[in-house]
């Protein structure tokens, strides 16, 4: 009893001096950024080191933007896409590989691979992969926006699955066999076990997945970027990408590129506490 | 239910952070990558105002520079940091880079408008010597009085062919024009007629297609949206009277005719349709693209200026010859063309930031005064980086000897042949040639039809000015 008090004690006495590194760092390259960012959606300013304040007028211009609103419908579209696709093939595979087959593992490591290679990389090879197969069709993936959005679907599924897949595992690997057994004694056919049983207990796991994807998918760039570039036309620009565009695209429009990002922050971070607190309330305890 | 809540808190600040770095920090980062990647090497902790920093637009002469750097200071013992922008990131490096305690002290502006983006940071240059070099002083950038920004190449661009595939074809016997050789095409009409016969006995000629591919990639579409929608603009502005200068007149328009867009069409339409690519694979095409196959013998000609000399040169398996390299212009089926030259100018000014130290100033100038007056110096630009420098230092027998520049020299000299000025420096914004590269792509694949191609260059013209 002596110890614990001691204990708090001490974290109490030494919580400042133990956090100071981290909240020093946290404020050096995270706070101080992003206040300067929300700072500078309000003024005018071709570098971030002579701003002139002009209030809302960014805002203004990016919402009368339609390219703003084009890549916003653009990424709602592929966030939907991606969320079910990457989820549902990497439970899919999860559940295969939990099955104590020959090769679990090195199908594993197989599987987790995409993940390890950056964005930008992806990108280039799968457009060489993809032009290479559109080539036979005479089209290339700046023909339509259908192309660089199944495109960019593809890529996506292909670089997440490994990584939600890993997740899943591990949460069903949790799932303690008693209960399953208990299920089986029941009665309960394989599909109820994974229905009644394995599902509600991996729910965190969904939680965290989701979570990830549906956040990555929103704030996709690099990819973005190597694939496509936005074309034809910025038909398949996403949000990132529009932002970099017009920060850097246009003369004068470094502020309207600022109060976009600060619109898309605010969505991001919306999206991602409503669906957190939506499906943890479907979580229960072990 | 604790961990719970703490994972979820975790989470989102995990995202929170992600986010800030990624909206509030863009620029820091983008800088740091552009000096790892090019400046690493050449940036010691003893910086004094003997190290000036030039921020170099051109990367295929970027390891020229680095060796002009040496001897530099080798010779003057003042460090000259070169950086090298990626190809069309030039304004987005310097914009980072300036913001940085080091900024770069030598960099370069496009023109007229692209100094209205860098008023607040270019130094008056008039009582230079490097002004007074000039042998045209009306070349520079100039603002009420002011001189901000000082050209130092002067190109020209067109049609490059290979003479040796078109000799063949002219020798056909059952060719089907009267026109025997490359200099009775004075016209758009020969030129067409020309081509078209050239693809019908494509495989005769051992080509794949008259011109090389019109590359539409995204970032590779200058020579279209800039370079061949100078031509409709030129003669547009020309037209326009009050002025004396296309510039000029460009400058001073809110809104744009595009008079002249069925001879833009004219000439598009001939590449597209006479070409080594067909239109639906153009979209992935680049510049590099269209030069191998160019240089590999697979096409006869391509648009492109006389810095693809050395492009063409590098190319493994190079089948082309230096003395078959020559230019056309770019004939486009306007009334009188016959005594149209090639587009000559330049959009490659230099700039000297005014925002650094006045010693840094003068030592930038005086890098610059001995780049383009000292003996060392000019043979670096007239031998290895290949300018047709626009300064009365250099004699007649310092001009650059590639077949391109000497080609560029020539019909500038041609009696009664007037060169197009290159009216592209009016043009809006980098915005408005990008949307219409990009519409220029869609008309290619199908997607849009030449009416709606240009219905969104008068109106992003318009949208653009406005801004």
């Amino acid at each position: 009893m002596s110890g614990g008090i001691f204990l708090t004690k001490s974290i109490k006495k030494y919580f400042a001096l133990f956090a100071l590194p981290t909240i020093l760092v946290f404020t050096v390259i995270f706070i101080i950024p992003f206040l300067l960012g929300v700072y500078l959606s309000f003024t005018e300013f071709t570098t971030v080191t002579d701003a002139k304040w002009i209030g809302f007028g960014n805002y203004v211009k990016a919402f009368s933007n339609k390219d703003f609103l084009n890549a916003l419908w653009f990424t709602l579209q592929f966030t939907v896409v991606a969320v079910i696709t990457v989820n549902v093939f990497a439970f899919l595979l999860a559940l295969m590989l939990t099955r104590g087959k020959k090769g679990t593992n090195l199908f594993r490591t197989i599987f987790f691979m995409p993940n390890l290679i950056g964005g930008i990389v992806l990108g280039y090879i799968w457009q060489l992969i993809l032009n290479g197969v559109l080539m036979k069709f005479e089209v290339t993936l700046t023909v339509s926006a259908k192309y660089g959005f199944w495109g960019l679907i593809i890529l996506m599924n292909w670089q997440l699955i490994g990584y939600m897949m890993i997740i899943y595992i591990a949460g069903i690997q949790n799932v303690s066999k008693d209960v399953i057994e208990a299920a089986k004694i029941d009665g309960c056919t394989r599909f109820g076990i994974l229905r009644n049983v394995t599902i509600p207990l991996v729910m965190p796991s969904i939680t965290i997945c989701l979570f990830l994807t549906l956040s990555n998918s929103f704030k996709l760039f690099d990819q973005n970027l190597a694939l496509t570039a936005g074309a034809p036309s910025k038909e398949t620009s996403m949000l990132a990408l529009d932002i970099y565009n017009t920060f850097y695209g246009s003369v004068g429009y470094e502020g309207v590129g600022q109060a976009k990002a600060v619109v898309f922050f605010v969505l991001v971070a919306l999206i991602a506490l409503i669906q957190l607190a939506a499906t943890r309330r479907r979580e229960v305890e072990n | 239910m604790k961990i719970k809540k703490l994972l979820g808190l975790t989470l989102a600040l995990t995202l929170f952070a992600g986010l800030a770095a990624g909206c509030g920090n863009k620029n820091e980062g983008a800088a740091t990558d552009n000096s790892g990647a090019n400046g690493g090497g050449n940036a010691p902790a003893t910086a004094k105002a003997e190290e000036i920093y030039f921020l170099n637009f051109k990367p295929e002469i970027a390891e020229v520079y680095e060796k002009i750097a040496k001897d530099y200071e080798a010779e003057t013992g003042v460090k000259v940091k070169v950086v090298t922008a990626a190809a069309g990131t030039y304004e987005t490096t310097l914009k980072s880079e300036i913001a940085k305690s080091e900024a770069p002290t030598i960099f370069q502006i496009n023109g007229p408008v692209g100094y209205q983006n860098w008023k607040d940071y270019s130094l008056n240059l008039k009582d230079t010597k490097l002004y007074s070099y000039l042998s045209d002083q009306s070349l520079a950038v100039t603002s009420e009085g002011g001189v901000y920004g000082i050209p130092y190449v002067v190109e020209g661009y067109g049609i490059i062919y290979n003479d040796a595939i078109m000799k063949k074809y002219f020798a056909l016997a059952d060719k089907a024009v009267s026109v025997s050789s490359m200099e009775e095409v004075k016209n758009f009409d020969t030129l067409k007629a020309v081509v078209e016969d050239m693809t019908a006995k494509k495989d005769q000629l051992g080509i794949k297609g008259v011109f090389a591919s019109t590359s539409l990639a995204a970032g590779e579409q200058w020579r279209w949206q800039t370079h061949l929608a100078n031509m409709p603009l030129y003669y547009e502005f020309k037209d326009n009277t009050e002025y004396d200068n296309t510039v000029l007149a460009g400058l001073a328009s809110n809104e744009v005719e595009f008079k002249y867009n069925q001879n833009f069409k004219n000439i598009f339409d001939l590449y597209i349709n006479n070409s080594v690519t067909k239109g639906g694979l153009l979209g992935s095409k680049s510049v590099t693209d269209s030069m191998a196959e160019f240089a590999l013998g697979q096409a006869a000609m391509v648009q492109n200026g006389n810095w693809a000399w050395s492009q063409i040169n590098e190319v493994d398996g190079n089948v082309v010859k230096a003395e078959d390299i020559k230019f056309l212009p770019i004939y486009t089926g306007v009334s009188g063309e016959e005594s149209q030259g090639l587009a000559i100018g330049t959009e490659n000014y230099l700039a000297i930031n005014s925002k650094v130290s006045p010693e840094k100033q003068q030592a930038s100038i005086a890098f610059l005064e001995w780049l383009f007056s000292s003996d060392k110096g000019k043979a670096y630009v007239t031998n290895d980086l290949g300018f047709i420098a626009p300064f009365n230092t250099f004699n007649d027998n310092e001009k650059p000897a590639d077949p391109l520049a000497k080609e560029v020299t020539n019909w500038m000299e041609k009696d009664g042949i007037t060169s197009v000025a290159w009216t592209f420096a009016a043009f809006p914004s980098e915005e408005f040639k990008n949307v219409f590269g990009d519409a220029l792509l869609q008309y290619a694949q199908g997607n849009k039809t030449w009416d709606e191609v240009v219905t969104i260059f008068k109106d992003t013209w318009k949208a653009e000015r406005a801004k």
